[in-house]
């Protein structure tokens, strides 16, 4: 393999980091190589994609179909095929993955290593739960490993990559009506509605768009969205003629005021009474795959997500958290709630039954106060914070987050013995240090 | 309507682009390369994705009994035959340098090999008086350069017997469409820090689809290339002799 001496960061792009990278376009290069930290389209926010350093595999060009069966929607993608990619291709034949999260650039095997979540968390649990097979190169020997396989299986989902390289992995997807989503949107206008919307909502499809600027009896207005998959097929064409942001924006584009405005244009645009619109599944999906490197919005420094799920009974902590947020005036338009339920696909999968919170800050010395006191609510309220945006947590916030880490840690270490495959978030975290 | 291609050299990145494409549109493939577990994964991508049929052969263009049983397969095609070639090779100059029995390889894989390969396929392609031959040659073709002017002289070779050839097929209803990337983001310049005008294989692939879509004979990718081609074309020799561009 050819390896590229770059400096690289994930979407975050708060934190750089230098080392050599190789971005092989053939599967046998990766197993015959020694271990090295994966990574895929670096659409983690933090430092989970990133290895300062040190060296790192990139996976995006290992992104083929290996195979596909249309009677049962079981595909097997190499680890580098974008999770869109995979909707695109087999939505118009009735089929999609189980599990998408916010991007559709996710890679398959970022999604695996961060277990991630969907709008449909509620109904259909995460990503992991739909993977019924994985091919990884585990303590230098490509080995393909099956639920059965229990202990391995649960520590690399959600296992950030360090229990082996994942090549290329089975998913069960499920069945679609097409390329449409019959989307409804109707506003909430505090905390207390946008949580009894949330909670009572049937569609298999759910997330709430949350104005984190709102105060006072304004708290926590938003709008939830509810969707079903439909064959009634969209009007407006998919992310085909898709925009890009062509350099930092400087830091006046997302101040305060502007912000505050923005948000109350985008609530106001839903009337009363809510909508209900054909839209195609990327719009709905991916709402910001649209517009390329939109992370330059933020300007140069960058910026940081900050996500946590708190349990049900912790809903007060929660709202408390959002009060604290809008009241610091740091946050951006981007701010997301959505119900979760019950998950236990991986060791250290993130989602819990409750409410998740994710708001974007631009990147500053008053938002990375923000995000710690952020984390520090987290723990105490008995939820965790998600490692595919985390940039700030300390060791002992994620370890006490994640009770089960030793468990994980063993496992990883037995995997990877040498520990070539930690990366700058196991690091800082102290993740595998049994 | 749903037609038979042919591609030369399909496991490199552009091909796997361009290919997959064709595989979306319906078509009939016929791949070729040097990598059978490779071959096998793109077969499968493509069977994924759409594509009508599905077969890979193993070639190697310094071997031409390597393309007996491709052109076999060929003559049994019903209806149109196209046939896209993407095969090269470009060791470093200081490699040739070196040794220079490793000008006869380069030579074959972009010039010797394909241009055989075409001369036995022609015939099929008139009998059918329809269809399209891409070349994939290179903007390195377009004159002799410091950095790699063996692979350029392969490149050239090349690109002349394409426009022989498109003289020659044309009249037969046979399209034949010469293409010459600059520089594109593939492991072959993975590394070699920023490049000028780089395109990725999906942008070459998008424009060998636009010129295809517009019968053009020759096509520059990134499109920018064709001025920059044009005006080192015509640097006077005793003024380019000094340059190292």
């Amino acid at each position: 393999m050819r390896w590229n001496e770059m400096s690289y960061s994930g979407w975050g792009r708060a934190l750089q980091a230098t080392g050599e990278v190789a971005r092989p376009e053939r599967s046998k290069a990766v197993e015959a190589a020694a271990p090295v930290p994966a990574i895929g389209n670096r659409r983690s926010y933090g430092d989970a994609c990133t290895n300062n350093g040190g060296r790192a595999v990139e996976m995006s060009r290992l992104d083929r179909v290996l195979s596909f069966n249309a009677e049962t929607g079981l595909v097997e993608a190499e680890a580098g095929m974008p999770i869109g990619e995979l909707a695109r291709l087999f939505a118009p034949l009735g089929w999609m993955p189980a599990v998408m999260p916010g991007t559709g650039f996710a890679t398959v095997g970022g999604c695996i290593a961060m277990d991630v979540h969907g709008k449909n968390h509620h109904v259909d649990g995460s990503f992991g739960a739909h993977v019924t097979a994985i091919r990884l190169v585990t303590n230098g020997r490509p080995k393909t490993i099956t639920p059965k396989n229990k202990a391995l299986f649960t520590a690399t989902l959600g296992g950030l990559g360090q229990t082996g390289i994942i090549l290329s992995a089975t998913l069960q997807m499920k069945r679609c009506d097409g390329r449409g989503m019959e989307v409804t949107e109707q506003r909430a206008e505090n905390w207390e509605e946008h949580i009894a919307l949330l909670a009572s909502s049937n569609a298999p499809y759910t997330v709430g768009w949350l104005d984190a600027t709102a105060k006072g009896s304004k708290l926590g207005r938003g709008i939830v969205e509810e969707a079903i998959t439909t064959a009634v097929e969209p009007q407006s064409s998919p992310a085909g003629a898709s925009k890009s942001v062509p350099f930092n924006f400087p830091r006046i584009t997302l101040s305060k005021a502007i912000v505050r405005g923005f948000n109350k244009a985008y609530y106001l645009r839903i009337r009363d009474g809510g909508q209900t619109r054909i839209k195609p599944l990327e719009e709905f999906f991916f709402p910001l795959d649209g517009i390329h490197n939109w992370n330059r919005l933020y300007g140069k420094q960058g910026f940081h997500q900050f996500q946590c799920v708190v349990p049900d009974d912790s809903l007060d902590a929660l709202k408390a958290m959002v009060e604290k947020i809008a009241g610091s005036g740091l946050a951006s338009p981007l701010a997301v709630l959505k119900r979760m339920g019950p998950d236990a696909s991986g060791i250290m999968s993130f989602p819990m039954q409750g409410y998740t919170l994710a708001v974007d800050f631009r990147e500053s010395p008053k938002a990375r106060k923000l995000i710690a006191e952020l984390n520090e609510d987290t723990l105490k309220a008995g939820g965790r914070i998600y490692f595919a945006k985390d940039s700030l947590a300390t060791e002992e916030q994620a370890k006490a987050m994640y009770p089960d880490w030793r468990k994980w840690a063993a496992e990883a270490n037995k995997a990877d013995p040498s520990k070539a495959l930690e990366t700058d978030l196991t690091r800082r975290l102290g993740l595998r240090s049994e | 309507m749903s037609e038979t291609w042919i591609i030369l050299g399909a496991s490199s990145s552009m091909a796997r682009n361009f290919t997959r494409r064709l595989a979306e549109e319906g078509h009939a493939l016929i791949l070729t390369g040097r990598d059978k577990d490779d071959l096998a994964r793109l077969s499968a991508d493509c069977l994924a994705r759409g594509a009508a049929h599905c077969e890979s052969f193993m070639i190697d263009a310094r071997d031409a009994k390597s393309f007996t049983p491709i052109i076999s397969k060929a003559g049994l095609v019903d209806g149109t035959l196209s046939c896209a070639m993407f095969i090269g090779s470009m060791p470093d100059q200081s490699e040739i340098d070196a040794d220079p029995s490793l000008i006869d390889g380069v030579i074959a894989d972009s010039f010797t090999g394909p241009a055989r390969f075409l001369q036995l396929l022609a015939p099929l392609m008139e009998e059918r008086g329809s269809g399209t031959i891409v070349g994939v040659g290179s903007v390195a073709g377009d004159r002799g350069r410091l950095g790699n002017y063996v692979y350029g002289a392969a490149k050239a070779g090349f690109a002349t017997y394409l426009s022989g050839l498109r003289n020659r097929m044309g009249r037969e209803g046979v399209h034949v469409m010469t293409v010459k990337p600059g520089p594109v983001d593939t492991a072959m310049t993975w590394g070699l820090g920023k490049q000028p005008f780089m395109t990725t294989p999906e942008g070459v692939s998008n424009d060998i689809f636009k010129g295809l879509r517009k019968k053009r004979n020759v096509v520059y990718t990134a499109g920018i290339w064709w001025l920059v081609m044009m005006v080192i074309r015509n640097i006077p020799e005793p003024i380019f002799k000094k340059m190292s561009i």
